[in-house]
């Protein structure tokens, strides 16, 4: 066995710390500064209205809470697959997972009609609700990724990692399928209305959550000095790739599916053809710039494995899936809903016509301070708390690495 | 407090009414004794309430049942058309290949199996024992989960402060709305306020009556009449049914 | 130790001073129509609130529209009305609900949704349409 990896804090208030911290309250600060804003003046301030009901925060939202359990899949391969390699990074996994989904519920509770009555949420349900089911595993994910961590880094309790980890890789099969499912539900919606909306958010968790990981290993080994080893970071590469295509797979099923039913053809003309800004954003955003582009660059032999490729790759990947997100969300409320099949409609209420939404710039703020709020919790976390490894180094990590490191390519997918 | 006699200050209110009664030309109210629901009573699921619209008989520019809703429910529009409130809208329908032209009011279906109801997380859409589908706005969080739910787009959400609300019809920002078959009405034993106006002013297309009574109008006429409702194969079983559709 | 104290100091001083104020001024209630309330004043100073929530369910999802404790009622007998005759809203500054909600710093928001004013057009409309629906009258 290798030497027992050591967990430290961060050290020192550097003056790019500090400013790190200040810049992320900034942006925390005018998000709760639009909310209030948002509460204050009503939704009418926003570019949300009857049609689009559902708009920017929500895209932030739900990018951010499926990032989160994606996040945690890093610890998953270390505990549940075995993978040792993986096994140093999984503290910070479990961090990110519970900061994201943390920024993402207080994306969602702050864009409500009434925030005020968060605790009329926590204490009335409709158990038949998607929405209510998602409240405990919501919470619910919370606890057992913080047992989970707890096991982890209390010596006495290791032993229990493997069942822990167990216990939230599940959860978090559970979870995403419940939030692909609030879509998926929606039988009136025909761009949602379909069981292939679980497994597609599943891979679209693992796919963002390991992009927004590697982001900040990265930032973090960087901006501290810690060594970080190539070989890691190779691995994990690869295995996003694995991830990006798995979307691309479940994406084109999903439309491929619609496209057969005749009913469906009407919307999947307006995604894949004839919708405009939703149109150009799936074709370029999701499928180019968020899946074939890092695709490319990740599996390449030119690019694969460099440093900046796999840094750009995963920031293309996080761009992309909020594009998706996107396209999913504000594409699917845009084509309008059908009540009269084969007919033309027209109302003073729109019905018929494809709604149109301008993004206010508080709902982006709002949005935005989803980002900010998960990123200034790890940064004080890894300040207060053991999460990342004193080095990352490839010889650090891997007690093989000396023998089979410069023979050996890069493992494909855990 | 059980011998608090608390009806004593009631003389004034009760003589009221007694007042508004009586501007009525001619009107007295003991014929609906039978039909009015005494005022602790709840609802049963012995009623369903519904509506039938006969198509032919609406036409095309007359919006009575609009403004009646809008003046009885107090809803006010602010010039904003995608943000402004609408629980009950007049619907232009063209047949593509004949050019044939139809105009109805489209408003809650008030669905037997509501999914609105289905999806709402703290149970504030909620349908009534008597099948009117209904907002608790005490408990509504403002989620709108329900619009997204709603095949009939029959949901509003309040984008912006309401004031001078109708003290019976009770609406407020950042809650969900839709028509409520005018439920302030039907308890009273009166019908909604479009059925009313259409009656009155516009061209008598509208009937509201009990589902479940086999021998009520509505039901004798959804009985005898071809009639059928909007996005029936959702299998939501929807209140409300258009004749000549 | 020294936190502490402060924080006693900072959070039992003010309230003693307050609750002396109050004993010497305490709101200034304007008086409802009639000579009594639908309970005793005490009790309906205590528990209006729960009286009212229950209320309120009853009649929301039950569909029961009992007068004794229902908010519309309320209005209707504590709304003020002003010099030139009409009717304040009962949660303007001074009159009944927010007199006693101001000094004790409840926030109510009954009224962000509810009519605050009594609204008397609607009862001959109403019973004008009962007559309707009895059939006393015909549709034109």
């Amino acid at each position: 066995m290798a030497t027992p990896i050591k967990f430290r804090e961060i050290e020192g208030w550097g003056p790019g710390y500090l400013a790190l911290l200040a810049g992320l309250g900034l942006l925390v600060l005018s998000g709760l500064a639009a909310a209030w804003f948002m509460e204050h003046n009503g939704h009418y301030v926003t570019g949300m209205n009857n049609q689009i009901v559902w708009g920017m925060p929500h895209v932030f939202a739900v990018f951010l809470i499926v990032a989160a359990s994606g996040a945690l899949n890093v610890a998953s391969i270390a505990s549940v697959f075995g993978k040792t390699p993986y096994k140093p990074l999984s503290r910070l996994s479990g961090l990110l997972a519970l900061t994201l989904l943390a920024g993402g519920l207080a994306v969602l509770v702050l864009d409500l009609g009434r925030p005020d009555r968060l605790i009329v949420a926590m204490t009335t349900y409709n158990f038949k609700s998607v929405f209510a089911w998602n409240i405990y595993l919501y919470t619910g994910f919370f606890a057992v990724v913080a047992v989970y961590l707890w096991v982890q880094m209390e010596r006495r309790m290791n032993r229990y990692t493997t069942v822990a980890g167990w216990v939230a890789f599940l959860w978090r099969l559970v979870l995403t399928t419940g939030t692909g499912s609030i879509f998926g539900f929606l039988v009136a919606r025909e761009a949602y209305d379909a069981a292939v909306m679980g497994p597609l958010f599943i891979a679209m968790s693992f796919s963002f959550g390991l992009a927004i990981f590697l982001l900040v290993l990265m930032l973090t080994y960087g901006g501290t000095g810690r060594p970080l080893g190539d070989r890691i970071l190779k691995r994990m590469g690869t295995l996003l790739a694995v991830f990006v295509a798995a979307v691309l797979y479940f994406t084109a099923v999903q439309h491929l599916t619609n496209l057969y039913a005749a009913e469906h053809i009407g919307v999947e003309r307006f995604i894949l053809l004839e919708g405009g800004v939703y149109t150009s954003l799936f074709w370029w955003g999701q499928v180019v710039l968020g899946g074939l582009v890092p695709l490319a660059l990740l599996l390449l032999p030119r690019f694969a494995g460099s440093r900046a490729s796999i840094a750009l790759a995963s920031i293309l990947v996080v761009l992309g899936g909020l594009v998706q997100v996107y396209v999913i969300i504000i594409g699917g409320q845009a084509y309008p809903l059908v009540l009269f099949p084969g007919m033309e409609v027209a109302s003073s209420f729109m019905d018929g016509e494809a709604a149109t939404y301008l993004p206010s710039l508080y709902e982006i703020g709002l949005g935005v301070s989803g980002i900010a709020m998960a990123l200034l919790m790890v940064a004080l976390a890894v300040k207060v708390l053991p999460f990342l490894p004193a080095s990352l180094a490839d010889a650090a990590i891997d007690p093989h690495h000396t023998r089979t490191a410069t023979t050996e390519p890069a493992a494909a997918g855990a | 407090m059980s011998e608090f006699d608390w009806k004593r200050r009631h003389f004034m209110s009760a003589a009221a009414a007694a007042a508004g009664v009586v501007l009525a030309p001619g009107v007295t109210l003991y014929g609906i004794a039978a039909k009015a629901r005494e005022a602790d009573v709840p609802v049963t699921s012995e009623t369903r309430w519904g509506l039938l619209i006969d198509v032919n008989r609406c036409s095309d520019g007359c919006d009575a049942c609009v403004s009646a809703c809008n003046e009885e429910n107090g809803i006010e529009g602010h010039g904003r058309p995608a943000t402004d409130a609408q629980w009950i809208r007049k619907v232009q329908l063209r047949d593509p290949r004949t050019g044939i032209e139809k105009h109805f009011p489209v408003m809650c279906q008030h669905c037997a199996e509501p999914p609105c109801v289905d999806v709402c997380p703290t149970g504030a859409s909620f349908k009534r024992a008597d099948g009117i589908v209904l907002v608790d706005k005490h408990i509504c969080i403002g989620c709108r989960y329900c619009m997204m739910a709603c095949p009939y787009k029959a949901r509003s959400f309040i984008h912006e402060n309401v004031s001078e609300q109708r003290p019976y019809a009770p609406r407020g920002k950042g809650t969900v709305e839709s028509c409520t078959m005018c439920v302030h009405r039907v308890d009273a034993g009166a019908v909604p306020a479009c059925v009313e106006a259409c009656g009155e002013r516009g061209n008598g297309a509208m009937l509201f009556g009990d589902l479940n009574d086999p021998d009520s109008e509505i039901s004798q006429r959804i009985a005898t009449y071809a009639t059928r409702r909007i996005r029936a194969d959702l299998g939501v079983d929807p209140g409300v049914w258009y004749q000549n559709l | 130790m020294r936190a502490l104290v402060l924080l006693f100091v900072l959070l039992v001083v003010p309230a003693a001073a307050g609750a002396q104020e109050g004993r010497a001024s305490g709101p200034v209630i304007p008086k409802g129509k009639g000579t009594q309330c639908v309970a005793e004043t005490d009790y309906m100073r205590r528990f209006h609130m729960i009286e009212l929530t229950h209320q309120r369910d009853e009649t929301v999802h039950r569909g029961i529209r009992t007068e004794r404790y229902s908010l519309k009622e309320c209005v209707e007998c504590h709304a003020s009305v002003g010099t030139d005759g009409t009717p304040i809203s009962i949660n303007a500054p001074g009159q009944f609900c927010a007199s006693c909600h101001d000094y004790a710093a409840v926030t109510i928001d009954c009224f962000q949704c509810h009519a605050s004013k009594p609204d008397g057009s609607d009862q001959a409309g109403l019973a004008r349409s009962l007559a309707v629906a009895a059939g006393m009258e015909t549709v034109r």
